[in-house]
């Protein structure tokens, strides 16, 4: 697509914005942009990232980054160990709020709603963004509470029943299922990194949420459970935005529609994943991708 | 020479020959450069050699001191005229008494004879040999074994294994000192606690309702029946624990969630160390404030609502000791939510619970044993507490649940007991061993409740 329609389309609700922090410029920002790093923006975008800056303290982890995520889309975000994929993501539903040096500026919308107004309930956001983190981090409770707890909390649920059905669906679709269903009174913490990795992206769809953001969520998988996780990424595409963050070109190649390149806190390139594995267009994308990085 | 100056030059011998020897060490492989080749590092050799030089020195010195006196008295009692020997064991001892107070200068009791001033003089002379024999032996002693480990420096030699040896050795022993005051105290109490059973029966201590300790001691004496049941005591004591539990473990709970999870840096760094404080003021504090304050108020609001409050309430000294022990509470609860990661909290959040679904949910369940065994103390503490009870609860041994009545507690009966008692033969006093064994025994089932649990939380989450 053209992309600078794109970014003429989005001018209307950014000016808004602009009234009322008339802090810069998000049209000429993006624009500016644009050339530079490709197609940050999409037809149908779900979420909308203008000039976000994260600070830990006085470190700049991520500087003016614009990227738009698609409906019905899986983005890759990939780059070198320290490049900030991780903070971006946690940005996307606030996360980061729970660390108290983090600092976030800039502009994050979902469905056109400023995630960062002041007025904006975290919780719901939460429940619509969901996260797996890159660190397996179940409850030291039950494999069944594990699952249980989210649905239970937001009352998706009303019988038991219903409870036992979504955690079996849950697991399953997390390729867990057959590992556990006869230890589900089991802690979670005594499951293997790997299980616990996937028992955490159980977690996360049991609630549904809308936009889902994986960080490395097969890092510690073997082959097959990796495959068994992308076929999920696919079913799940169908309905949701996934957000996934991983260190395996490979798997970003089979699971992505756009690819999103970072390097030392900047977005460097973001495009189809097929353009940007056979033409990157940037020579940092080029050197990370064919391994000569570093 | 006297016995600190004695310590310190010893000290300094231990520092000179830690210096010698670690000198020698490098000495004897040629300098830094060859310091590879020594078995042990160099400061290994030093601390070898100050151990030789101040361990036998110092056990000779202790022991010296332990028997110098009895042994000096001995040998002045033998230069006694035999007449005076002669006297019986108490009237002897007056004597020797004197006889010190007299080489010290201080005033004696009777006429000083001139038997007795040479008898002083004899004590003092005998002192000032021993003294200086002590000197010269320790430092002796010292020089020789500064030879000995001196002597022995060689690269082969494995001073790092012998040096960690009397290490291991000065903690055994540390250890033990603590384990077997403790099984000390135990056996004492048990003992006069057997003592006190064989006069009363055991099922009467344990089951009896009445408890009025006071003896006849004339066969004419009326009201002193003698009554041993300690079941109003622990109920006592379990009203006031209660009171005071209810109020100590909602506040300290509730106010440890908010340091940890909802106040702000600055907060917590001011709020916590205040809070703390409570916990350093003395209970006579809290028992004058429990007394003049707490209780005359509880009793004046009481009797507005037509209430029949006592003067001194198990309900005053419960609120009191519950404040007291709030900190106990608060400070160790806030640690363990603390410590609970916060990859729990992400975790929860991230799957939309609020902060207090996430408290409720997460935390405090994780955190859950270590609070436990937190509040486990405090109940130690309030089973322990006498102070607040004596001024606020008054001394009537009342079995009630009626927390506006006055009632009584284990540990303060154990303290009118035995006040103003020297002689431990009758009921009355021996009671109160029987009594703080058996609150040992309680107090010890916590403890070991609360240790299993903290062991058990450790195992939670890695
Ligand atoms: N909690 C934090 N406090 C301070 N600095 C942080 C924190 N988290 C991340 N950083 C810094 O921000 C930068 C980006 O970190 P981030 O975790 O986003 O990297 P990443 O791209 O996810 O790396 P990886 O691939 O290793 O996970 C790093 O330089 C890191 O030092
Ligand atoms: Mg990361």
């Amino acid at each position: 697509m053209d992309t600078a329609t794109a970014v003429d389309e989005m001018g209307g609700d950014m000016s808004q914005t602009v009234a009322t922090e008339g802090a810069f410029d998000h049209e000429k920002a993006s624009q500016a942009f644009v050339g530079k790093v490709g197609e940050i923006a999409v037809d149908n975008p779900r979420m909308t990232a203008r000039k976000v800056n994260v600070y830990y303290g006085e470190k700049h982890a991520i500087q003016d980054v614009n990227l738009d995520i698609g409906k019905n889309e899986v983005i890759s975000m990939i780059g070198p160990s320290g490049c900030g994929k991780s903070t971006f993501l946690r940005c996307l539903n606030r996360m980061n709020d729970t660390i108290d040096i983090c600092r976030v500026a800039g502009e994050i919308k979902l469905d056109g709603q400023d995630v960062y107004d002041k007025k904006l309930d975290v919780v719901p956001l939460r429940a619509q963004v969901g996260m797996v983190f890159q660190k397996p981090n179940p409850f030291p409770k039950s494999i069944y509470d594990n699952i249980a707890y989210g649905p239970k909390i937001h009352g998706l649920v009303s019988n038991k029943a219903d409870l036992d059905e979504v955690v079996e669906s849950s697991l399953r679709r997390a390729g867990l299922w057959s590992e556990v269903k006869d230890y589900l009174d089991q802690p979670g913490t005594g499951l293997s990194g790997g299980q616990q990795q996937r028992l955490c992206i159980a977690r996360t769809i049991a609630v549904s949420p809308e936009v889902i953001l994986m960080d490395e969520p097969c890092s510690a998988l073997d082959p097959i459970a990796t495959a068994k996780i992308e076929e999920l990424i696919d079913e799940l595409r169908e309905n949701y935005t996934i957000a996934i963050v991983t260190h395996s070109m490979q798997q970003a190649a089979r699971v992505s529609q756009r690819t999103a390149y970072f390097h030392l806190g900047k977005l460097i390139e973001v495009g189809n994943t097929d353009d940007i594995f056979t033409n990157p267009s940037h020579k940092l994308t080029e050197d990370y991708i064919t391994g000569r990085f570093g | 020479m006297p016995n600190t100056v004695l310590i310190l030059v010893l000290l300094g011998l231990m520092a000179v020959a830690y210096q010698l020897a670690r000198k020698r060490s490098l000495g004897v492989v040629g300098g830094g450069a060859g310091v590879r080749k020594l078995h042990s590092l160099p400061s290994y050799y030093g601390f070898y050699a100050a151990i030789w030089c101040g361990l036998p020195a110092l056990i000779v010195f202790g022991l010296w001191n332990a028997f110098q006196s009895t042994i000096i008295t001995d040998l002045m009692v033998a230069d006694l005229p035999a007449e005076v020997r002669s006297l019986g064991q108490a009237e002897l001892g007056l004597v020797v008494n004197d006889i010190r107070n007299l080489a010290e200068g201080n005033i004696t009791s009777g006429e000083v004879s001139p038997e007795m001033r040479a008898a002083a003089d004899h004590y003092l002379s005998l002192e000032q040999t021993s003294a200086a024999a002590l000197a010269v032996v320790v430092l002796s002693l010292a020089v020789l074994g500064t030879g000995l480990a001196w002597r022995l420096v060689s690269p082969k030699f494995r001073a790092r294994n012998q040096v960690e040896f009397v290490v291991k050795g000065l903690l055994i022993i540390s250890s033990t000192i603590a384990i077997f005051t403790t099984i000390g105290i135990v056996l004492s109490v048990l003992f006069e606690a057997i003592r006190f059973f064989e006069m009363i029966p055991f099922t009467e201590f344990v089951f009896g309702l009445d408890w009025s300790p006071q003896m006849a001691i004339r066969e004419d004496q009326v009201g002193s029946s003698g009554a041993f049941g300690a079941i109003p005591l622990f109920a006592g004591t379990l009203l006031i624990s209660f009171i005071a539990m209810v109020v100590a473990v909602q506040i300290g709970l509730m106010s440890a969630i908010f340091l940890s999870e909802y106040a702000g840096k600055k907060m917590r760094a001011f709020a916590k160390p205040v809070l703390e404080v409570l916990a350093g003021i003395p209970t006579v504090v809290y028992g004058f404030f429990a007394a003049l304050t707490v209780a005359p108020f509880i009793r004046d609001n009481g009797s507005l609502i037509g209430l029949d409050v006592s003067s001194e309430s198990a309900l005053a000294a419960g609120l009191v000791m519950g404040i007291m022990i709030i900190p106990f509470i608060s400070s160790l609860s806030d640690d363990v939510i603390n410590a609970v990661p916060q990859a729990m909290r992400d975790a929860s959040y991230g799957v939309g619970a609020t902060q207090s679904e996430t408290i409720r949910q997460v935390i405090i369940p994780a955190a859950l044993p270590g609070i436990v065994g937190g509040v486990l103390l405090a109940v130690s503490r309030a089973i322990g507490e006498t102070m607040i009870v004596v001024m606020a609860a008054g001394l009537s041994a009342n079995m009630t649940a009626n927390p506006l009545q006055s009632v009584t507690t284990v540990t303060v009966q154990i303290v009118t007991l035995l006040v103003g008692d020297q002689e431990f033969d009758s009921p009355k006093t021996l009671a109160a061993f029987a009594l703080g064994l058996m609150l040992f025994v309680v107090t010890l089932a916590l403890n070991v409740i609360a240790l299993h649990v903290v062991r058990k939380y450790r195992e939670q989450y890695e």
